[in-house]
């Protein structure tokens, strides 16, 4: 899992994890059932659109709010293989990682990546490609024992394998 | 304070922002919610049951007593946890309160402690002179299992408070102040450490809402130095030996901002980011279907004794909807001792056992289609309380027992 090639989703600043999960929806814990209310009170068309392998971009501070690894679990669950932003949220930084959800900040790719648009992110280098429009963009890649902890789809497994 | 109480618990002399730090921990910390996702997560992992029996607490708060079969599933899921592990402090129904003011209250979290939480509002602790954060069910489990947890330390920002409040306001009038003045992600990553004479000014109860809501300006943690009241605080309720770390005299702030306490007004954060504030009297009429006073936030004594001095010998708007949460069993019976529920059900307020319910839409005044309320709690994000289309306006214990009262966002002052 070096790479992450996909269609992207993209929304605007303080997308919260109450929008990407409603706590309605966390009497579950069910990574399938939480995938099919993901994103729902900001955008109901997510779940019908998103195919395995595509991309969320957004700007500031996403995920911010609860610290429920829900959040997380359902955009992974959904088929998303990377979240590209501004800025993230620091819970939902943690728990993305820990999940093995790759994740990535670049402020200029987060801006400049539209909707639609089709998008390729090397995780080994940071560098975030719109292949729909010929940018490439430098992102911040992940210190060794973060994409340790990716590659091994999360802390849980790290630590077993340690 | 932050980083001496990061390196204390890393074994180091020092650390500086930025370092990454594995931290012994001194409490780890899960609800209903959180819990089971951590407890099959445990299961995954090759080790024989958790670090230690006394340093996890697991508690129940979200969807108690439970509002439907598959809570109620979850609830027993955390239980059976707790009973093959022998947890000490697992709070049943009946013992329990809202974590973040049951734990300070059992004595659970003192100065000096390194504490996790899997529950975003676990920052409340920093009133106590503690580092305490919001992490995720994956390192809860990880947590649990080893007694460790990896932390990038944080930088900081300076809040010197000075002055003194005047009457009707509130630590959270201090935060939602604070939140307006820098965003929500103002502190992102961050420390926020709450400094200066005017903390003197300010009760315990005060400080516990102004730690709690450091998450909303993306804090990683916020913090208060430890005097006399903090002290005599952990005394009463702890027998726990306490660490008093101080910030140095050259501490390095990445920001420093003087807040003069005795110049705030009523705050509320409009929907729908509690960065979204205005002052009381800054307001045009705004009609409310619904108030919540309660939750983590503003669920302790100070705030019902607030909320009763406003709503006794007056009688809620008609068709109002008065939800009053008292956080814990213990600020419940003090609240009827002090005849604190008789005043709010004679006003027509109901009166809940502890939950954190309707602050996350689980339970206990969901809200309809294009409803507003006025409430105590944390967050105003979209659909957080119910519909889509409903709106959260956050405000202090005084603020929503006047609006209660009136029918429209008010003051106490305008009663």
């Amino acid at each position: 899992m070096n790479n992450a090639k996909g269609i992207v989703f993209k929304y605007g600043d303080n997308v919260d994890t109450d929008v990407i999960i409603p706590a309605r929806y966390l009497n579950s814990s069910d990574p399938a059932e939480l995938a099919t209310h993901c994103m729902e009170d900001i955008d109901t068309e997510f779940v019908k659109k998103v195919n395995k392998g595509d991309i969320i971009v957004a700007t500031k501070n996403f995920g911010c709010g609860s610290s429920r690894e829900h959040a997380p679990i359902a955009i992974k669950a959904a088929g998303v293989s990377c979240v590209i932003a501004e800025t993230f949220a620091r819970i939902f930084y943690r728990n993305a990682i820990n999940i093995g959800l790759p994740i990535i900040e670049c402020p200029e790719a987060a801006k400049a990546i539209e909707a639609g648009d089709t998008v390729e992110v090397d995780f080994n280098t940071g560098i975030i490609t719109d292949i729909t429009k010929g940018q490439s963009f430098q992102g911040q890649a992940f210190p060794e024992f973060m994409q340790k902890i990716i590659a091994s789809e999360g802390l849980i497994n790290y630590i077993n394998n340690k | 304070m932050t980083q001496k109480i990061l390196a204390a618990a890393a074994g180091l002399e020092k650390v500086e922002a930025g370092q990454l730090i594995e931290a012994n921990l001194d409490l780890v910390l899960g609800n209903d919610i959180t819990s089971p996702v951590a407890i099959k997560e445990m299961e995954k992992m090759n080790v024989n049951g958790v670090f230690h029996k006394d340093k996890i607490a697991l508690v129940p708060d979200h969807f108690v007593p439970n509002k439907d079969i598959k809570s109620a599933e979850h609830c027993k899921c955390v239980r059976e946890f707790a009973r093959r592990n022998e947890i000490t402090n697992y709070f049943e129904v009946g013992e329990m309160g809202i974590e973040h003011a049951l734990l300070p209250e059992k004595g659970l979290t003192v100065a000096g402690d390194v504490i996790i939480g899997a529950d975003s509002h676990t920052c409340t602790y920093g009133a106590l002179g503690a580092f305490s954060t919001g992490v995720g069910s994956t390192d809860m489990a990880a947590g649990m299992a080893t007694g460790k947890a990896w932390f990038k330390v944080p930088s900081a920002i300076k809040f010197n408070l000075v002055g003194k409040p005047s009457k009707w306001i509130s630590g959270k009038d201090v935060i939602l102040h604070i939140i307006g003045m820098i965003g929500v992600d103002g502190a992102l990553y961050k420390s926020m450490e709450f400094v200066g004479e005017g903390v003197a000014n300010l009760t315990m109860d005060d400080r516990f809402t102004i730690a709690n809501m450091a998450i909303e300006a993306g804090g990683k943690n916020g913090i208060f130095p430890v005097d006399d009241l903090a002290i005599a605080y952990m005394k009463e309720h702890s027998n726990r030996e306490f660490k008093i770390f101080e910030a140095d005299a050259d501490a390095v702030y990445d920001e420093e901002y003087t807040i003069d306490l005795s110049t705030l007004k009523s705050t509320v954060a409009f929907p729908h980011l509690p960065e979204n504030t205005h002052t009381i009297d800054a307001i045009d009429e705004i009609a409310i279907d619904q108030v919540v006073i309660g939750s983590c936030t503003n669920g302790r004594i100070d705030d019902l004794r607030c909320a009763a001095e406003i709503l006794k010998g007056r009688h809620v708007a008609k068709g109002m909807r008065c939800i009053i949460i008292p956080a814990t069993q213990a600020i419940y019976m003090q609240a009827m001792e002090e005849g604190l529920l008789k005043i709010f059900i004679e006003s027509g307020a109901v009166v809940s056992t502890p939950t954190c319910g309707p602050c996350l839409g689980g339970y206990m005044g969901i809200l309809a289609e294009g409803e507003r309320c006025v409430s105590t709690t944390n967050r105003n994000f979209v659909g957080r309380m119910g519909h889509i289309t409903s709106e959260i306006y956050l405000a202090s214990p005084a603020v929503a027992a006047a609006s209660a009262i009136t029918g429209k966002i008010s003051g106490p002052n305008d009663l």
